[in-house]
């Protein structure tokens, strides 16, 4: 009853079983940490990698007594991201206990909320390959973070072998926002896109960093499959606690066809949450059926409601900067963009930032994200910076592109100069004259090489002559070559052509 | 109607050990708290709104400026066991 036989098929919607086509559901629950000052309910710092247990008080503590008060900063950072997504945002919402033992969580319930969260009903669009999807957002809720187990007392500290657990309450109330999907998105790869995306929305709000290493993003997939076409709800798994967009893409390719072999052979899924195993690539129930949680709920009695001041929440909204998905629509418009290239450049803000600033020095647009995308990009993941940082500076990048558009590098010269560029911390102009990196149109210099060309390769020549006229193109690329890229390709031509026409 | 299996699953859920004459005992009082809700919802409720909090009041919010919290050792004083300056718990997972 394995999944062997039904293949997954890239980003395509369709997963084909043995008797069928199936298609998939998926909904995620994304947890990010907001960048706030001080924790959810206190007043403590929220911090990183500070020495354990140096920012606490009686509230992040649990000590008896102790009453939560609502952070402002977080109620508005929450807010942002709400109205980005499109919700509703309801005069009022209410804290909930949701309750359950663990050491990280020292009240033994987390402050959350359940039937009146913060925001409700909104929707975000994001692109996967061509496609502009809509998924439903069911929920926005504001929670507190658990504190940090360290597993202790093993070798290498994991869970495995340990003797004992250690907790550091530094980051226990740190201020979370969950956001809640419906089950709309079609695919694995469409998950991954939207979570991707997603972050790039975070990030631009200016709400968090949403830093992957230091798990400021989580989430829980939950997955299930139905017959292709079909607009019923199968039975769904759930794949907790997830950082990493490749294994959550992995972990669901990997369960699609598993819950399709179950049910092509009759069998039924069983709801429970697995957990994926990047090493072998499959999927493992996590915890029997008798642990479920069962949270009980009920409303926080030591927060009364929070009210949200509808004029408040319109001033919030007027403040949200332009959204990524309407700034890759602007960037196609106004700079003559194909769709892809404004999605690669217009996607995340500190890119975009970037690239109207080098377009602003008043370089052809087209010409500056051809530069932007490629060398400057590459650039960046190779040296793992941020865009804007670095020593290629827009003003110097747009100089770069204004000495090929003018025709004083070839493009290809001007790679050199790039890499010089960032080598040397210098200016493009003076890379080019420095280094003799300039165009050669000068026919007196051209005309040497050219000859000398067409003298090492006579057979090609006899080629040309006997009427195969496409042979020019490798002469073009030989004079290139010996050039290094420098020479004017509409002389060269006309050097060669009179060369070898003779 | 509430049996003896409930009262095991709750005790449980809230980490409570029961002898088998209390989980009795138990089900019978909580049989009676659950008859007077019940009680209650013969009445007609439907125009008042869910009330989420006794007081008529809604939550003020500080603003997010951090203050003094403890050190760590008045933070450690009151846990069991200290390693590596954090809290020590049996072992989980």
């Amino acid at each position: 009853m394995t999944g062997g036989d039904a293949a997954v098929r890239g980003a395509d919607r369709i997963v084909r079983g043995m008797r069928g086509d199936w298609e998939a559901v998926i909904g995620l629950e994304v947890h990010v940490e907001l960048d706030t000052a001080t924790k959810m309910f206190c007043s403590c710092a929220v911090t990183k990698g500070d020495p354990p247990n140096t920012h606490t008080c009686p509230v992040c503590l649990a000590h008896p007594g102790a009453l939560p008060v609502v952070n402002q900063r977080a109620v508005e950072y929450a807010t942002r991201i709400a109205l980005a997504l499109d919700c509703t945002v309801p005069p009022r919402n209410v804290f909930h206990r949701k309750n359950y033992f663990y050491p990280d969580l020292p009240k033994a319930y987390q402050i959350s909320q359940y039937d009146e969260p913060l925001a409700v009903d909104g929707c975000f669009d994001y692109w996967s390959g061509d496609e502009k999807l809509r998924c439903r957002i069911d929920r926005v809720h504001m929670e507190e973070d658990a504190a940090k187990l360290i597993h202790a007392g093993g070798e290498t500290g994991r869970i495995t072998g340990s003797e004992y657990s250690l907790v550091d309450f530094n980051r226990g109330g740190t201020p979370l926002v969950e956001i809640v999907t419906e089950p709309d998105i079609p695919s694995p790869a469409a998950a991954r896109d939207f979570l991707q995306q997603l972050r790039e929305l975070v990030i631009e709000l200016g709400v968090s960093e949403c830093n992957m290493e230091e798990g400021q993003v989580r989430w829980d997939a939950n997955i299930s499959v139905r017959p292709a076409g079909s607009s019923t709800l199968g039975t769904r798994t759930e794949l907790k606690n997830m950082n990493s967009f490749r294994f959550l893409q992995q972990a669901l390719e990997s369960e699609l066809p598993r819950q399709v072999g179950i049910l092509e052979a009759g069998g039924t899924v069983e709801q429970e949450t697995l957990h994926f195993d990047p090493e072998t690539g499959t999927t493992t129930p996590l915890r029997s059926k008798e642990e479920a949680h069962d949270y009980r709920y009920f409303p926080e009695p030591d927060l009364v409601p929070l009210a949200m001041d509808p004029a408040w929440v319109e001033e919030v909204r007027a403040s949200l900067p332009e959204l990524p998905l309407a700034r890759v629509a602007r960037f196609a418009e106004q700079y003559g963009l194909s769709r892809a290239d404004a999605r690669v450049i217009a996607g995340p803000g500190a890119l975009a930032r970037f690239y109207e600033a080098v377009v602003a020095q008043g370089v052809d647009p087209k010409l500056a994200a051809n530069w932007t995308m490629g060398e400057y990009l590459a650039h960046l993941n190779a040296a793992g910076l941020e865009p804007g940082h670095g020593h290629v500076t827009p003003e110097r990048l747009a100089a770069l592109v204004r000495l090929v558009a003018d025709g004083v590098v070839s493009t290809s010269a001007a790679k050199d100069v790039f890499t010089k560029m960032i080598e040397e911390r210098a200016e493009p102009a003076a890379i080019v004259a420095k280094h003799g990196l300039g165009r050669i149109s000068d026919s007196a210099a051209l005309g040497p090489v050219v000859a000398e060309v067409v003298a090492a390769n006579p057979s090609q020549v006899e080629q040309y002559r006997g009427g195969k006229r496409q042979v020019l193109g490798f002469f073009v690329g030989q004079v290139m070559k010996a050039t290094g890229g420098r020479a004017d390709p509409a002389v060269v031509n006309e050097l060669l052509q009179k060369a070898l026409d003779g | 109607m509430i049996g003896e299996d409930d009262v095991r699953h709750v005790a449980r859920l809230a980490r409570l050990h029961l002898e088998q004459d209390e989980v009795g005992r138990m089900t019978g009082e909580l049989a009676r708290i659950l008859a007077h809700i019940d009680k209650m919802s013969e009445l007609d409720i439907s125009a008042v709104p869910p009330t989420a909090h006794v007081l008529d009041v809604v939550g003020v919010t500080r603003s997010d400026r951090v203050e003094p919290g403890l050190s760590r050792e008045e933070a450690l004083r009151n846990a069991p066991a200290v390693v590596d300056d954090c809290f020590r718990v049996p072992k989980m997972g």
